[in-house]
């Protein structure tokens, strides 16, 4: 009986332990942040994270902190003519009403200045700002380098 | 009288519809697909290990060729995932066909580890880091585009700007086709297992 009760509890608070956590700030929810294993610390990692605008006035992402690394950026891969470049991005606008996603090919975080290269399991808290709601602290889960995204179980995907 | 009018009516059509074929099938299509005409890039490349690796030596198997630097956070890890996953999915195949990184950052790539890097995708994936002058004649062989674009704010003070694709050779040497960046892993599987 003991451990049924356990067994209830650890499922209740399994789901926030693991992947997937949602913070919301103001009238935005940030969801879905990952990151890949680095291949050495000399290298940088990535940051990939959704973020909706539930309101009805533009915002936008305007920097990115973490302890894990030095120097993070926001860049955006873009491909003209057949030649991809990574510009930086001053700013990533979240318009209101929409799902802006940092992902593959697309907008980014760089992480440059790891402390550690990233291995897989492993979580770090990044700190995202935004132009009007503020700052939101959400927790990044580093997948394997094949990984295209989190598998998350949440209805909100 | 009358039908002669709508033979020649018809026979108008299909003339139209004979020339347009023709422009269609003839006239330049302004993609990517361009440049598949037939032509044999080469490279002369040291691998990680310093030894000096040559286009000819690879004859009798498809190359899959991406030009690409070890810092680069989101293209390059994408397209090597890419890249792995077929060889895994390759199966017995997988010894027909050798993925190649030609660093396009050689300096840095050397320092910072090549076949780490390589190997941290798949063990399959041959690393080539050259002199500038050896990668710059091997992207210039392949058509490819590549620049060092300064940035204060990156490390090292500069990044680089690449032709994003993934380059296929076939086994005489001779170039077929570039996979555009992004083309999931299970249609390079495909269009490979057509080839063999």
């Amino acid at each position: 009986m003991k451990s049924v009760t356990l067994s209830a509890l650890l499922m209740l608070i399994a789901p926030a332990a693991f992947a997937c956590e949602t913070v919301r700030v103001g009238d935005l929810t940030v969801q879905h942040a990952w990151s890949k294993v680095t291949i050495g610390a000399g290298r940088p990692g990535v940051l990939y994270v959704e973020i909706t605008n539930n309101g009805s006035d533009d915002d936008a992402l305007i920097g990115v902190t973490t302890p894990v690394a030095s120097m993070p950026m926001l860049h955006e891969t873009v491909v003209t003519d057949g030649i991809a470049s990574m510009p930086h991005a001053m700013s990533i606008p979240v318009p209101a009403g929409q799902t802006v996603e940092l992902a593959p090919g697309g907008y980014h975080g760089m992480l440059m200045g790891l402390t550690a290269a990233l291995k897989d399991g492993d979580k770090f808290p990044v700190t995202l700002t935004f132009e009007k709601a503020g700052e939101a602290t959400v927790t990044v889960d580093v997948l394997p380098l094949r990984a295209e995204g989190p598998d998350c179980a949440d209805a909100e995907q | 009288m009358r039908l002669r009018n709508l033979q020649i009516a018809l026979w108008t059509l299909a003339l139209a519809a004979s020339v347009a074929f023709v422009a269609l099938r003839w006239w330049p299509a302004g993609t990517p697909n361009d440049i598949e005409a037939a032509f044999v890039p080469t490279f002369q490349l040291a691998d990680a290990q310093g030894t000096m690796r040559t286009s000819d030596e690879f004859r009798g198997k498809f190359l899959l060729v991406f030009f690409g630097f070890t810092s680069c956070p989101d293209i390059c890890p994408t397209t090597l995932s890419e890249v792995a996953q077929v060889m895994d999915d390759l199966g017995v195949d997988a010894d027909r066909v050798q993925p190649i990184f030609i660093s396009i950052d050689p300096e840095r790539d050397r320092r910072l580890g090549l076949q780490a890097y390589t190997e941290a995708f798949h063990p399959a994936i041959l690393g080539l880091a050259g002199t500038d002058a050896q990668t710059r004649a091997a992207a210039d062989s392949f058509k490819v585009f590549f620049g060092r674009e300064d940035d204060a704010a990156a490390s090292d003070g500069y990044t680089m700007s690449h032709s994003p694709g993934l380059f296929l050779i076939g086994p005489d040497g001779a170039w077929l086709r570039q996979f555009a960046y992004g083309t999931p892993a299970a249609d390079i599987l495909s269009d490979l297992q057509s080839r063999f």
